[in-house]
Parts: C-alpha cells; sequence; structure tokens
C-alpha cells in the first residue's frame, strides 16, 4: 500500500465559547496554519475531505459550506458523518488509490452555537424505541458504565482518578479549557448526572477547528512539512440498538484497533506503542477503551490508573494532552484534535507534556452517545 | 501509477414510493439484501460498508447513518457515511472505489437509502435549512426558488423554449413505464407537461421530481475476487467530483462548471478524450426536466445550448445513438434524494451487461456513465463504468 | 441479473391509511435551537443593515468586493482587505415567480425571489421582490432596497423588507 504521511497540521486553541468568529473564520484560521505548517497551497491539493452532522450545524447538507473556508472551490470535497479519524481514514485511502498525492481533512465544534446540544444528542436516540421515554441521554452513558464496572472489577473510584489525571494534564497544556486540580472525593461528590456518572466525570464541551494535510510519500518529500507517517487505521460501527448491545465491552473499538494494529504490524501495542489518546468523552470510556485496545487485561485498567501507569511517567502514557475531560469534547473534531496532540509529540513540540523519544502514538475516538462506532489512527515518525 | 481494478457486481433496489410503510433501516435492508443475493455473496464476505443519505432533518435523527447501519450490513464492520446532498447517489460508489482501490479492502457494500416521507407537515419544508442560516434563511427560501432561478438563467441565455424542456419530461416518463421500481412512470405529451400547475416559474409540476422514499445498494469488488463471482464485472473506469463555493449568489447558473470539473476528472481517470463518442449511454441527474439538459452539456457530451436541439432530435431516445436516462431518471422512477444516483448507476450497470430487460438501449453499449448533483447548485459528482 | 418485480422491497402507503389509525407511528417535535456566531464579516454586515446600509468587504488580490463581506476570499485563499460600502441599488440577475411557500402552502399571489447584483460590487445577494407586477419582472431590472424604519430594524437581512423596481 501507497505511504502517506501527515505533512501539516493546523489546530486553532480550544475555547470553550468563540464568540469572535464565525465557523467560517475558525476554520480559515486552522487551515492557514495547516496549509503554511505543510508549505502547501489550497490550489496545489487534490482533494478534501469535512466531518460534520447537520444537526450539530443547525444547517442542513452541511457540506455546502465547507470549501470555502479551505480554499476549496470546485475542487474534489465531500463530507463523511463521522469523527475526524473517520475523515483522516477517508483522506488517507484516496491518497492511497494513487490516483490523488495530496488531502486535507477538516472537523471542528462549534458546540457553544447549539443552545439545545441534549436534545441534540437525544435525536440520535431510536425515535420508536427509546426516545419516548424522554430521559436525559448521559442515562446510556450510566449503563454501559455500570455495566462495564460490573464485569471488570473497576471501581468508580478508579474512574474518578481518570478524571483527576486527565484535568491535571490539560493544566500543564495550552489547550487547557476544564483542567484543574481535583481530588478522587471531588469528582465522587460532585454533581450525580446518571448514576454512577457524575459531574466531573462527564467531559464538557469547546469550539475548536482542525486541519490536516496529507501528501503520498513521493509528494511529501517535495514539501516544507515534516512528515508523521499514518501506519494503521481502523474504524468500526457496532449494532446501533440499545435492546441487543453488549454493555460491557466496546466491541467497536476491539475491532477498530485490531484493524489498525494489523494495518501497522504491532502485535504487542503496550510495548510499540508510546503514547495514546484515548477517548474519554466520560471517564469511564478510557477504562474501557483500554481494555478494548487490548492495552491491558481485562479488569487490569483500574489497577494501572490507580498505579500511575498511565500517566507521563507510566508504561502507558495515555491523554497526556488532557484528553476531553481537560480540553473538552469536540464534536466531530474530538478525534482529530487527538491525532493533532500525537503529530505534536512525534515532531518533539508538545511542550511540558512532551514524551521523550515518542516515535509511535494511538488516537482512538468515540462517537459518543447513543453510538457504538469508534475509529483509530496509529502514527509513527 | 496503475490504479487499482474494482467492479461492480451486484445491485438491488426497493420500490420507489411516495410514502413507504418500511422503517429507514427496513427499507435500507431490503436493497442491501437484493443486491447481495444479486451476486450471491453474504455479509462475512463484506469487507467494509459505505453507506450514503441525505439530510438527518427528514428522518428526525440525528448521525442518521449509525441508526440505519444495521439495515446496511454495517454491523461490526467498517462502516462510513459520505454526504454530498443530492450527489450523495453517485459519491458513494465513489468513496466505495476509495475504499478498495487503496489496497486497504477487496470487497465493499455500498448503500444508499432515503426515506423522506417521516417529516411533517411536508418534506419539502426541511430544505429551507440548506439555506445559509443568517444571510438567507430569514427570506422564507424554498428549495423551488433556486432551481427555478437556474433554470430561468439556463433558457434565457440560451433562448430554449419551455417546450423543449418539457420533451425531456416526456421521454423519461416514458422510459419509466418499463421499469419495476418507477413511481412516476407515464405516457405524457408535452401539452399535458407545460398544462400543469406553475409551482414557481419556470418551473411546472410535472417538470419537477415529487418526495419519495427508496432505497438502493451496490456490490463493489477487487478485480480477482470480481472475477470469481462474476463473469460480466462491470469495471470502475472514472470517478470525479467537485463541489463549488457555497456563495451561490455570486456564480453563473447558466452552466453547471462543477459538473464539467468532476467530468474532466473522471475522463482523465478513464483516459477518454472524446466523450460524445467514448460514452455509450447516460444516467445524469434529472431531478427537473431542465437539469438533464444542463447537465448533458457540463458533461461535455453536447454543445452549450445545445442539450433541447439533440433531444428534440431523438439523439437520446432508447433508440438514438446516445441514450439519456433509459431507467427513466428521477422524473420517472422518483427522487430519494441520496438513493436516487445510485438508481442511475445501477441502470448503466443493467445496460452494460444486458440486463436492463424492456429498457435495453439498442447500441450495445460499453461504457456508461452516471452523473449526480445537489447542494446550492453545487456539486457534480461523476462515474464512469465499462465492460 | 435483471431486476425481478416481485422480489422488490418498499410498499407503498397513501395519505389517507398513513393519517388513519391503521398504522402506527410515533410523532416527534425536534428541539433543535442554535445561536450561530457571525464572526467578524457577517457581524459588521448585520451591524450596517440596521444602520441602512449595504456593506462589502474587497480582496485585494483579485480586486473583487465581496458581499455578503467575508474576510478572506475564497477564490485567492487571502485575507479581504478593506471594508467597501455599497449602494442600496442593483440589477435582477435572475429571478422566479413562486407560488408554492417553504411549507409547501399555496401561494395564490407568487413570491418573487431573485438574485441581484448590487452596485459597486461583484457579487448578488438573494432577496425579494415586491411592488411589481410578476409579469413585467425582467433579467437587468434596476432595483432598489425598501428598509424597515429605523427603529424596527435589528441587524438582519430582513432590515432590507424587499426590493422594487426603480
Amino acid at each position: 500500500m501507497r505511504r502517506v504521511a501527515i505533512i501539516g497540521v493546523g489546530c486553532t486553541v480550544p475555547r470553550p465559547v468563540t464568540p469572535d468568529v464565525s465557523y467560517r473564520e475558525l476554520v480559515y484560521e486552522a487551515a492557514l496554519k495547516a496549509y503554511q505548517s505543510a508549505g502547501i497551497e489550497p490550489k496545489d491539493i487534490d482533494c478534501f475531505t469535512a466531518c460534520s452532522e447537520d444537526f450539530n450545524e443547525g444547517t442542513s447538507i452541511f457540506d455546502e459550506y465547507v470549501p470555502d473556508q479551505l480554499g476549496a472551490p470546485l475542487k474534489p470535497v465531500h463530507t463523511v458523518g463521522g469523527d475526524g479519524i473517520h475523515g483522516l481514514a477517508a483522506a488517507f485511502m484516496q491518497v492511497a488509490t494513487g490516483l490523488l498525492d495530496t488531502a486535507v481533512v477538516e472537523a471542528h465544534s462549534k458546540a457553544s452555537n447549539i443552545i439545545t446540544l441534549h436534545h441534540i444528542t437525544e435525536l440520535a436516540i431510536d425515535p420508536v424505541f427509546n426516545r419516548p421515554l424522554a430521559v436525559n441521554p448521559h442515562y446510556i452513558a450510566g449503563l454501559e458504565m455500570r455495566r462495564f464496572l460490573y464485569e471488570t472489577g473497576v471501581t468508580v473510584e478508579d474512574c474518578a482518578a481518570v478524571a483527576v489525571k486527565n484535568k491535571r494534564n490539560a493544566l500543564k497544556t495550552h489547550n487547557n479549557v476544564y483542567g484543574g486540580e481535583f481530588t478522587t472525593e471531588d469528582v465522587l461528590n460532585s454533581d450525580p448526572i446518571s448514576d454512577p456518572l457524575t459531574l466531573l466525570q462527564v467531559s464538557q464541551f469547546s469550539d475548536v477547528a482542525v486541519v490536516i494535510v496529507l501528501a503520498a510519500e513521493e509528494r511529501a518529500k517535495t514539501l516544507r512539512g515534516v512528515p508523521v507517517w499514518i501506519k494503521g487505521l481502523g474504524w468500526c460501527a457496532d449494532s446501533p440498538s440499545l435492546e441487543s448491545r453488549s454493555w460491557g465491552s466496546a466491541a467497536y473499538a476491539q475491532l477498530a484497533c485490531s484493524m489498525a494494529y494489523k494495518m501497522a504490524a504491532v502485535t504487542n501495542p503496550a510495548r510499540e506503542i508510546d503514547l495514546f489518546e484515548i477517548d474519554d468523552t466520560y471517564a469511564y470510556k478510557e477504562l474501557q477503551h483500554l481494555e478494548a485496545a487490548s492495552l491491558c487485561a481485562r479488569g487490569e485498567s483500574g489497577k494501572l490508573t490507580r498505579l500511575g501507569a498511565t500517566g507521563k511517567n507510566g508504561s502507558l502514557k495515555v491523554n497526556l494532552s488532557g484528553g476531553s475531560l481537560g480540553c473538552g469534547v469536540m464534536l466531530e473534531a474530538t478525534g482529530l484534535f487527538k491525532v493533532a496532540q500525537i503529530v505534536s509529540q512525534l515532531r518533539g513540540i508538545a511542550g511540558p507534556a512532551q514524551v521523550e523519544d515518542a516515535k509511535v502514538g494511538l488516537a482512538l475516538s468515540w462517537r459518543g452517545v447513543p453510538t457504538a462506532s469508534g475509529a483509530v489512527a496509529i502514527l509513527g515518525k | 501509477m496503475s490504479l487499482r481494478r474494482v467492479a461492480v457486481v451486484g445491485a438491488g433496489m426497493t420500490k420507489f414510493v411516495r410514502r413507504a410503510k418500511e422503517t429507514a433501516p427496513e427499507l435500507t435492508y431490503q436493497a442491501t439484501k437484493m443486491a447481495l443475493d444479486s451476486c450471491e455473496m453474504t455479509l462475512p464476505q463484506i469487507d467494509c460498508v459505505v453507506h450514503g443519505t441525505g439530510p438527518d432533518a427528514f428522518d428526525g435523527v440525528h448521525m442518521k447513518a449509525e441508526y440505519l447501519s444495521a439495515g446496511s450490513g454495517g454491523f461490526r464492520k467498517p462502516f462510513m457515511r459520505n454526504y454530498v446532498g443530492g450527489g450523495t447517489g453517485v459519491f458513494a460508489p465513489i468513496q466505495g472505489w476509495y475504499h478498495i482501490a487503496s489496497g486497504m479492502f477487496d470487497t465493499c457494500l455500498v448503500v444508499c437509502e432515503e426515506k423522506m416521507s417521516s417529516c411533517q407537515p411536508h418534506p419539502q419544508a426541511a430544505f429551507i435549512t440548506i439555506f445559509d442560516h443568517t444571510t438567507e434563511r430569514p427570506l422564507g427560501p424554498n428549495l423551488l426558488w433556486i432551481f427555478a432561478i437556474e433554470m430561468e438563467r439556463y433558457m434565457s441565455v440560451h433562448k430554449i423554449p419551455l417546450e423543449e424542456i418539457a420533451l425531456v419530461s416526456v421521454k423519461n416518463k416514458k422510459n419509466a413505464l418499463d421499469h419495476p421500481s418507477a413511481l412516476l412512470g407515464a405516457d405524457l405529451t408535452v401539452e399535458d407537461i407545460m398544462n400543469s400547475e406553475v409551482l414557481a416559474w419556470p418551473v411546472h409540476r410535472l417538470m419537477v421530481s415529487p418526495v419519495t422514499d427508496g432505497a438502493v445498494a451496490v456490490v463493489l469488488a477487487a478485480e480477482h475476487i470480481a472475477k470469481r463471482i462474476t463473469d460480466k464485472p462491470v469495471w470502475i473506469e472514472g470517478v470525479g467530483w467537485s463541489l463549488d463555493t457555497s456563495y451561490w449568489t455570486s456564480r453563473d447558473l447558466y452552466y453547471p462548471k462543477y459538473v464539467e470539473s468532476a467530468a474532466k476528472m473522471a475522463y482523465r481517470m478513464a483516459g477518454i478524450s472524446d466523450p460524445r463518442k467514448e460514452i455509450h449511454v447516460v444516467e445524469p441527474y434529472d431531478p427537473f426536466a431542465y437539469k438533464e439538459l444542463h447537465h448533458l452539456e457540463g458533461l461535455l457530451l453536447c454543445e452549450k445550448g445545445q442539450a433541447p436541439k439533440i433531444t428534440a432530435k431523438g439523439i437520446t431516445q432508447r433508440n438514438g445513438s446516445m441514450p439519456v436516462c433509459p431507467s427513466g431518471g428521477l422524473l420517472g422512477v422518483g427522487n430519494p434524494i441520496a438513493a436516487a444516483g445510485l438508481m442511475k448507476v445501477c441502470e448503466i450497470f443493467w445496460q452494460l451487461r444486458g440486463e436492463a430487460g424492456k429498457r435495453q438501449v439498442s447500441n450495445e453499449p460499453r461504457r456508461g456513465l452516471a452523473q449526480a448533483w445537489g447542494d446550492l447548485m453545487q456539486v457534480g459528482t461523476v462515474i464512469i463504468l465499462g465492460r | 441479473m435483471p431486476i425481478d418485480p416481485k422480489k422488490l422491497g418498499g410498499t407503498g402507503i397513501s395519505e389517507s391509511e398513513f393519517r388513519s389509525k391503521k398504522l402506527s407511528c410515533v410523532k416527534y417535535t425536534p428541539t433543535a435551537k442554535y445561536a450561530w456566531d457571525t464572526g467578524v464579516g457577517i457581524g459588521r454586515y448585520l451591524a450596517e443593515l440596521k444602520n441602512g446600509k449595504l456593506i462589502g468587504r474587497k480582496c485585494e488580490h483579485c480586486n473583487k468586493v465581496l458581499v455578503p463581506p467575508r474576510m478572506f476570499c475564497e477564490w485567492c485563499f487571502k485575507p479581504t482587505s478593506k471594508w467597501v460600502y455599497l449602494k442600496d441599488t442593483g440589477r435582477v440577475n435572475t429571478f422566479s415567480l413562486c407560488y408554492v411557500r417553504w411549507d409547501m402552502v399555496r401561494l395564490k399571489d407568487p413570491e418573487i425571489p431573485a438574485v441581484i447584483e448590487i452596485d459597486g460590487s461583484d457579487g448578488g445577494i438573494l432577496h425579494l421582490l415586491r411592488e411589481v407586477d410578476p409579469k413585467k419582472v425582467k433579467v437587468g431590472m434596476r432595483v432598489k432596497a425598501v428598509w424597515k424604519p429605523e427603529n424596527e430594524r435589528t441587524g438582519a437581512i430582513t432590515d432590507i423588507k424587499y426590493f422594487k423596481p426603480i
């Protein structure tokens, strides 16, 4: 398969609100940064892929509004209804065909513009069987968390430890939005949301725009940006039905990771991968995903967290960026933001969170409640 | 760099109806199952699923593709949704193509579905949300405005009389009488079309395809697998897509540049230098009668302004030298937004294999083209298939 | 193989069957409310509309004056350079007579949407025409904005009620 690298990244600083700029202006800023860092102009880019969902934008057929701020009118542009990592995979595949040599993937969040955000989440819930219950959608995460704890023996305190870790990690970065110094008691005593979930275990939203430029190997050599290779990709959708879901395990993550490991020829991910940006939309998800990604034995994720193994000096460096608990969950841009963090680490420009000699990183995203859908990217120097 | 060869090996679709009893996932399943059965494949043999579906607003379901994935075979598989408005129907197989041509997968199920009828009081009302929320939506626009505006521009620049445009409705609705899934097959005259009520001048009712529910699916396979599945693989020889600026009020609408851009990309990949000679059967997007003409010109299959003339001469009839919309098109079969384009791809597939039954064109086509369009008169998606 | 009509899915139901009690259905009204940040470009556009003025932005590279104004030119992909006040007159580039409202309610008198090339700019905006006999609307017709009175303007495209022929 053709070798494809990330050669440019542009990421705005995530913020809880961005009243000074429209989504167009926000994406333009990220695009400009990405193109500058890659040393390329949009007229020389062969295709563009954006990630968006109509109801998050408040506009139907949102792909109409994608080309302008990327400099892409009259170019091959399309959207995917998926997370940023789905978009990355789509962009990768377009270049890997050999028909196109360069690609751009874009995702953004203007969650602050959605006044009735929880009602939009509710809109994703099955209209016939589940929506009539009219319960705040967090209940789906509450159900999953409880089953996960039951099946694995992981405790609520372990989950709280994830929130403590990630919010502390965020403080060190310039992407901090929701960071802070908390104790596990603070987390467990915060407002109950959907038991056993409490407020501080639930990521809040932030606004951001991320644009990433990819190039095929021969092309990458002629451009300014330092290449970071896409070694592995995986994505998977499990059954959308709540009634037939396997609540304890995240099968979508397991399958997506298997696919990515196979492509990257990784047989021992915990040893071969240096750092991880793993979805933590809810604190327990980080643990559930760690196990689904075969990074530890079943039931061990809680213990590892308590022992500090997922911290900066641990054997599994997880969410040093602060994750969504620290920087905010960013709608479709969440996964792409994680990819941007991995790229920074591999380029050695991650600042205080920098892992020494980082060579390979993994980003894992989840599309959020009520989906069982996620994607994985493995990047390497 | 030589590209990996990908073929269409199976196809299936539901009837296109004004309002389906089936839920959206059920409708999706019906088309998907038919496509798999048509080439005797089973879901475990499918490596990945690509799903195209239009505005979530029709169903009132956010992240609609995940909701539909059970019907399209996306259970525990790499599943991805693509979305370019009405262009989706032809873009979905393009996305399927790049899944396989990239080398990541060998087989792909491409499914497109639309259930517009759930939206109340009328699905057309959902289209108000495609307009810019600040500069246009407050004016209460509807889809008919922009199509009528584009049609008016096309007619006035080339001085095309309305009767010549009506010929497209006559042809396609007549062709659709031979399509088992068709909603709007009818034997009408130009007078019937002209006498139908004016919705938005110059658009008359019988020049428009209405709200429709339907689903369509195709199976794609890499060369070595395609040859084992069927002795009549239909190769994807060219793909192209192009999305113009959202600032549509700054564009001259008389000519679809975005279709030309997409067509050129596809022709380049297919190695086609004289499309008029090398494309034998065409399915351009025809949600409105004038669009078939508009698109034929954008596809460089005739000179600007000349599409009405070749239609009047009968060149685009099934027994003409360049049959256009032998399926009956959207005007005849129906317009479930994302599924309509894939219906056209299926038609080319069946035509090239000699399996189009009463719709079979007489010029023994070896190469066909399907094109879809959508958004704010913005996107062109083109696929070229060949035997 | 060709389509086997007996195997086709999709069962059509009529309007009356749909509305009858014979088929079960679930009803739901979404609560989807948004407050879109206008940003710099559109923010100024709306503020000037409140002042009874139309404003555009100039791109120095292609020399076009863009309306609605944007802070970057989508073709040159460079920041635009300055604000340019425009006239509130223009020419009809194209139009339609629409007898159906956005929610498909029939109208006896048509709405007349038009793309109006605004004087002083290289673009057009979408708006409505009124105070004109629908049969007399022509491409190229010169029109002028009719504004809401100052105290009714809120900073929206509807601060212009419509355009009428001059």
